[in-house]
């Protein structure tokens, strides 16, 4: 008989021969788990409102029981969570890269700089929903031409992108105070915010812990929203149209338009990121947002797991948190401050050499394979034979 | 797509000729006179007025050369209809008109009579056309159920909106979505594994569940690029089969290489032959086909 080739090329007859049973249901942990499952609500909303909720308690318990100083940690960590998040729907799930992701941000910290007046002008969910509403129109026109784009080719006209935006700063230097940069007020502590914090744990509420507090805030929404179209259509067909675009326009899938709405997404993230730091700064500058921003976010993209939101907040905790902790190890083995300054990048870069190298898929990648596997081992090899 | 589209437009993957052996059983299908005979007797050759798809008068040219020339074809309702000919006969650029990834230079493609003017492929699902890609062409990041479930797209009723707050109308929206793609997955016997990633299971079943995600979407035309690619002579006999089920909810476009399938499937074949219609009848007529028997015999010349 003619062999057949198919379009990967492998010639049939090197293919799996037999076929695999399905597998069975797994007892143990998997039945555990299909039983705390079976406890959750049912909606998809009941679902991810009870987890958002928990998050947000384990939040507040956090920001209470830290130093000033670590919240002001943990609010920088929040507005590179809310940016990784959009870029790793983008990437992760539309399979689009993104160099340009820091210049958005620009576009949202710009925006909020502008509106914010501090007394009597707009109110901050406003502001930040403006910041959100105008980048993501910036997002529509890089998206539809991104949307023509592949590879190095988006690559490059993304990084153009980064280039471009904080030289516009530059340029119209008496509305966005060039090289300077734009101060942006600081938002007030609402009374009834203090008054609610203080009744919960008796503590004060500097600025710092609010803006923390406004960070994480809309961290968690911006993670609530997203893990919402994840776990639909929106989601399934952004992930189609990442693995194989022919397949998914003959399914009626319009290419175009399903990757300009995931940069729209992604886009609006990217600003709501820019209002939350302009506001954590109090301060949108070129210097911000330089092409290091972006690929900063990318590297925690990768490190915690293309197209996962735990591994966007892993990623972007370790690009917080790492470079704080390797300067006072460096400081702790004798060197001298600027010794260990210098060490911090040294130590990121060789984190994401090994990310790379050792596990592709990211930390979240690696925990979903060990689990899989002790899964795997814990059913014993009886019901494997069945395949 | 987006403003001025070049006038070929065949992706990666959508034109690739499937390297072939020497076919011997190519022309021992076509001349043996005891081979199967048409299920439904011989149909009538459906005109292009009442065909539930036509093509009528194509002509492509890649530069030079003559890809198709002065091509038509009608399906009926119904209808088993196969495409046939040697490698390079013109029949994948033929299916690339037919969903618009490839823009004739000549001719017209006509839905229930009526000419379709501008068609793209993201435009057929919704126009009752599924096709299915040589190969498989899963999606490999999602499950089995995802796979069909974006098959079964074009039924989706919750807007962005309604997915981005998880209003319950996007949940009743998912669950009908995946109802749709289970009903289709069993009736292919691929239910099982819903929960899978395509890559893990054998090449038969990606198969499977390549079709499956063609019938979610419950199509009133379904084109098949070389379905039986693969298959074991046993599950090619079971693919014919579930073929002839189909004829009663929809047409069918076969290309195919293996003969026996296609004579036993088929209610009308067409044969092209560097790019023109050779023949275009019953199986049975064109079994006996001097012309059909000659463009097999200098295909079979040439490789030997
Ligand atoms: N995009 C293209 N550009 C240039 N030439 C092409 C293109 N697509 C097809 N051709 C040529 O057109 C002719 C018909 O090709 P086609 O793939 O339609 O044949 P086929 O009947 O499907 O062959 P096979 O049975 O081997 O799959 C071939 O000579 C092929 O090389
Ligand atoms: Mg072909």
């Amino acid at each position: 008989m003619a062999q057949q080739i198919d379009r990967t090329g492998t010639p049939a007859a090197e293919r799996a021969p037999a076929a695999a049973a399905p597998s069975a249901a797994a007892p143990g942990p998997g039945r555990r788990f299909a039983a705390l499952r079976r406890r959750m609500p049912r909606s998809t909303f009941g679902r991810h409102a009870l987890i958002t909720l928990a998050a947000l308690v384990a939040v507040v318990l956090v920001l209470e029981l830290t130093s000033p100083f670590r919240n002001s940690q943990f609010a920088t960590m929040s507005y590179y969570a809310i940016a990784a998040a959009g870029l790793t729907v983008l990437t992760g799930l539309n399979g689009q890269i993104s160099l340009g992701h820091g210049a958005l941000m620009a576009v949202g910290a710009y925006t909020t700089g502008l509106l914010l007046t501090g007394d009597g002008g707009l109110p901050l969910p406003v502001v930040m929903l403006v910041a959100a509403a105008v980048t993501a129109l910036v997002g529509a026109v890089v998206g539809a031409a991104a949307a023509r784009l592949h590879g190095p080719y988006l690559a490059g006209a993304t990084l153009a992108l980064a280039v471009a935006v904080p030289g516009l700063a530059i340029y119209f230097d008496t509305a966005l105070g060039g090289e300077q940069g734009l101060p942006v007020a600081s938002p007030h502590v609402p009374s009834w915010f203090a008054d609610a914090v203080y009744f919960l744990s008796a503590n004060e509420t500097p600025t710092a812990k609010y803006l923390a507090y406004v960070g994480w805030g809309t961290l968690l929404l911006v993670l609530l929203l997203l893990a919402n179209l994840m776990a639909a259509r929106t989601g399934r067909v952004w992930r189609a149209v990442r693995d194989d675009e022919v397949a998914a326009e003959l399914a009626g899938i319009r290419l175009g338009r399903v990757r300009v709405l995931a940069f729209v997404v992604s886009a609006a993230c990217a600003g709501l990121a820019g209002a939350v730091l302009g506001i954590v700064v109090r301060l949108a500058a070129p210097s911000g947002f330089t092409i290091v921003l972006s690929l900063g976010l990318l590297t925690a993209v990768v490190v915690g797991g293309l197209g996962s939101l735990v591994g966007a907040l892993l990623g972007s905790a370790l690009l917080v948190f790492l470079p704080p902790a390797v300067t006072n190890i460096g400081i702790g083995a004798g060197l001298d401050g600027t010794q260990a300054a210098q060490l911090a990048p040294f130590v990121y870069g060789v984190v994401l050499v090994l990310v790379m190298l050792l596990a592709p898929s990211g930390a979240v990648g690696v925990t979903k394979k060990l689990w899989n596997r002790s899964r795997k081992n814990r059913r014993g090899p009886s019901t494997r034979r069945t395949g | 797509m987006l403003g001025a589209a070049p006038k070929v437009w065949a992706p990666p993957g959508i034109g690739v000729t499937a390297a072939r052996a020497p076919g011997d059983a190519h022309v021992s299908a076509l001349t043996s006179s005891n081979g199967p005979t048409s299920p439904n007797g011989p149909p009538a050759q459906p005109d292009l007025s009442t065909a539930v798809f036509a093509a009528s008068g194509i002509g492509v040219r890649f530069g030079g050369l003559v890809a198709l020339d002065d091509v038509s074809l009608a399906v009926g309702t119904g209808q088993v209809h196969g495409v046939i000919g040697p490698n390079g006969a013109g029949k994948t650029t033929l299916f690339n008109v037919c969903c618009g990834f490839v823009r004739p230079d000549a001719g017209t493609v006509l839905r229930h009579g009526k000419p379709v003017r501008n068609l793209r492929p993201h435009r057929l699902a919704g126009m009752g056309i599924a096709r299915t890609l040589q190969g498989v062409g899963l999606f490999a990041g999602l499950t089995v159920a995802e796979n069909v479930m974006v098959g079964a797209d074009r039924h989706r009723r919750a807007g962005f909106a309604a997915t981005l707050f998880a209003l319950a109308r996007s949940d009743r929206d998912e669950r009908a979505l995946r109802g749709r793609a289970m009903a289709a997955l069993s009736e292919l016997g691929a239910d099982g594994y819903a929960d899978r990633l395509p890559d893990s299971l054998p090449y038969p079943v990606q198969k499977r569940v390549a079709l499956a995600r063609a019938l979610a979407a419950e199509p009133d035309l379904l084109l098949l690029d070389e379905p039986a690619s693969g298959l074991s002579n046993d599950e090619m006999t079971e693919l014919g089969e579930l073929i002839r089920t189909l004829t009663d909810r929809m047409s069918v476009v076969l290309v195919e290489h293996h003969m026996d399938l296609v004579m036993s499937v088929c209610d009308r074949i067409t044969v092209l032959d560097f790019g023109k219609v050779v023949a275009d009848g019953t199986p049975d007529e064109v079994r006996d086909d001097p012309a059909v028997i000659d463009a097999y015999l200098g295909e079979e010349a040439t490789h030997s």
